[in-house]
């Protein structure tokens, strides 16, 4: 078998993918993506009419003046509360995704997710600090929680990559095994911070449980800077993460210096990550499920699996998010209830009816 | 082992009177518990109100309320049975048993009592009874819940609105609230108010997660925060909030900052909680007019 066959891996259809049938899936993605986002923003817990939300969109347009009858607080409900928890949704969705399809590359492993190198324990340890310890932030500009968040979480995967270099390799295994070290380390001291602190409880609980529920315009800004670094840092490797998968020691005779890939790559996830679970908390599932399902429809060359992930990621938080705040409107379900329990079945069936391996 | 816990079982049942009797039959009995661990902050409120502060040797890591209890590292959540031990206590007060709790006390021959979270008012009245006869205060328990019974009366019997006003009670920044059902509830229902929460209990848990656009549609009149302790919620921070500003509670300056103890205990401060409560609900009305 020859490197350019092993790197294609994809066992139906072996071999570079037609740039057609790789334009029509992007396409298709897009589709879904404005789909998803159009009805996110028509439905929700209060009725604003279809009519009345297409045209008061449409009167933000340059050039159209439009009166869509909606009342000033309506208005305020659309455009400062569902859109931008639409927005952010798909930000959040879109990176989670994203680092997902970078780890499971860069680590060749299909059960590498967004929180492998101890960014979750990291994020939570901090933002139990913060709620415990953290000074009353409600005069600052800035919430604390958010940047502890973000710090925390680079804080556990830079801790999980000093510990796995110290350790002599810098295989892939060895650096998967340090970030499990390192997030059982964080997790009992994080547990042990909150049963000191037992009144934060609560506030731990709600922020690890997925905050977009508080969703607003400054958390998108927070966030979207971050999304865009490390998309196009894992854009730019993409073709690199392919090579990555015919092993290290053959993608270094190939010319690539596979650590130096992880390390570039990794740090871009981390970074994507972080910012994620600042602003929405731990959100599982979205890493593991939208990358392997994306693999089972396109393949598993990740020229065209990064791009996709990053448009399917964001289509399937948007809709995950729709249904936890309208299934049991007024009332909000937990988004990370709602990915879970929508993406395993959904998985399952890709899985069923695809003829492909992962 | 076995011969460890003898002499104690004896010591505890000497200490209770004789074996296998409550609390209640101890005071009746004519001994008063003296070393009284609470568990509970409300617990510890009520043994204060009913005069039974002097009893207390020890009281858990919350139980911030009144300021002379004896607070101590105790934890509620997770109550170390040799740590409460430790006090010597011949009466523990607990609110809720998150494990072994109850059957390690009666191992150690403790006499113990539960007063879960009270689902209306009635269990507060019955539980300062309880507390009362168990401590040798009946009489004076007998007068708290007479006085917080017509205060009740009197600030409920109040002058109602014309027009009843709705009101969003939050517990926490996720706009997690309190439904009518809940103790809480019920006592806002005592003014008249109505609760926006109550249309979101789809589950019935009483502690629904609302959803911000439907806090905004629904207008609350009033707001009351019962998590400015805990999440540092301000009427500036809600007001900050994006697109609250079209609330009228907000527009109008009646969000409440209110003492997330006091709004999440079911003891004696209820009174001093309606009271203010009522008292933002006549000057709306002043200003309304």
């Amino acid at each position: 078998m020859t490197v350019t066959e092993r790197l294609g891996r994809a066992p139906v259809a072996p071999g570079p993918r037609p740039a057609r049938l790789r334009a029509g899936l992007l396409l298709a993605a897009c589709a879904c993506l404005a789909g998803a986002a159009l009805l996110a923003v028509l439905v929700g817990p209060v009725r604003l009419g279809t009519a009345g939300v297409l045209a008061e969109l449409a009167g933000r347009l340059p050039l159209v003046d439009v009166d869509s009858g909606l009342s000033e607080r309506d208005a305020a409900i659309l455009w400062q509360l569902r859109l931008p928890r639409v927005v952010l949704g798909g930000l959040v969705g879109a990176m989670l995704a994203l680092a997902g399809a970078a780890y499971q590359g860069v680590f060749r492993n299909p059960l590498a997710d967004p929180y492998l190198l101890g960014a979750a324990a990291g994020a939570g340890l901090a933002a139990t600090l913060a709620i415990a310890y953290g000074p009353d932030t409600s005069s600052w500009p800035v919430d604390l929680l958010p940047v502890a968040a973000f710090a925390g979480a680079v804080a556990g995967v830079v801790a999980a990559y000093a510990l796995g270099r110290s350790g002599g390799g810098r295989t892939a295994t060895t650096l998967i095994l340090s970030g499990v070290a390192v997030a059982s380390f964080l997790t009992a001291v994080q547990t042990y911070v909150q049963q000191r602190q037992d009144e934060t409880l609560r506030e731990v609980y709600g922020w690890i449980l997925g905050r977009l529920t508080t969703a607003g315009w400054s958390e998108v800004v927070l966030v979207v800077p971050y999304a865009l670094l490390s998309a196009a840092v894992i854009l730019l490797h993409r073709r690199l993460i392919d090579v990555l998968a015919v092993g290290d020691d053959e993608a270094s005779s190939l010319g690539v210096r596979a650590a130096r890939v992880r390390l570039v790559v990794v740090a871009a996830a981390t970074l994507a990550t972080a910012a994620a679970v600042a602003v929405s908390g731990l959100i599982g599932f979205v890493g593991i499920i939208v990358p392997h399902t994306v693999r089972l429809v396109a393949g598993s060359s990740y020229r065209l699996l990064v791009p996709l992930c990053l448009i399917a990621g964001a289509a399937f938080l948007i809709l995950a998010d729709l249904v936890a705040r309208t299934v049991m409107a007024p009332a909000e379900l937990p988004i990370g209830v709602v990915t879970a329990f929508f993406g395993a079945p959904f998985f399952a069936l890709v899985l069923r009816t695809s003829r492909r391996s992962l | 082992m076995r011969k460890a816990l003898v002499p104690l079982l004896l010591l505890a049942l000497a200490a209770a009177g004789c074996g296998g009797k409550t609390p209640g039959d101890t005071a009746e009995s004519g001994r008063q518990p003296r070393r009284i661990v609470s568990l509970s902050p409300t617990a510890t409120e009520l043994l204060f109100a009913v005069g039974a502060g002097g009893q207390v040797v020890a009281v858990d890591s919350n139980s911030n309320h009144p300021a002379d209890a004896p607070r101590t590292d105790l934890s509620a959540y997770q109550p170390n049975l040799e740590a409460i031990a430790g006090y010597k206590p011949d009466l523990v007060v607990y609110s809720d048993d998150p494990g072994e709790l109850k059957a390690g006390l009666e191992k150690l021959g403790i006499p113990a009592l539960q007063q879960p979270a009270a689902k209306r008012l009635d269990d507060t009245y019955a539980q300062i009874d309880q507390l009362g006869k168990a401590t040798g205060h009946p009489a004076e328990a007998g007068r708290l819940t007479e006085t917080m019974r017509a205060e009740i009366q009197k600030i409920a019997g109040g002058p109602r609105p014309e027009r009843p006003l709705a009101y969003y009670h939050e517990l926490d920044k996720n706009l997690y609230s309190a439904t009518s059902k809940t103790f809480i509830g019920q006592l806002y229902a005592q003014l008249g108010l109505e609760n926006i929460a109550d249309a979101a209990d789809k589950d019935g848990s009483g502690y629904p997660q609302l959803s911000a656009e439907y806090v905004v549609k629904a207008d609350p009149d009033l707001i009351f925060l019962a998590d400015t302790k805990c999440c540092g919620q301000t009427a500036r921070t809600v007001a900050a909030r994006d697109g609250w500003d079209q609330v009228r509670a907000v527009k109008a300056g009646a969000v409440v900052e209110l003492d997330d103890d006091v709004a999440s205990r079911w003891g004696p401060r209820i009174v001093d909680f309606l009271r203010l409560i009522s008292a933002k609900v006549q000057a709306m009305e002043t200003v309304g007019s």
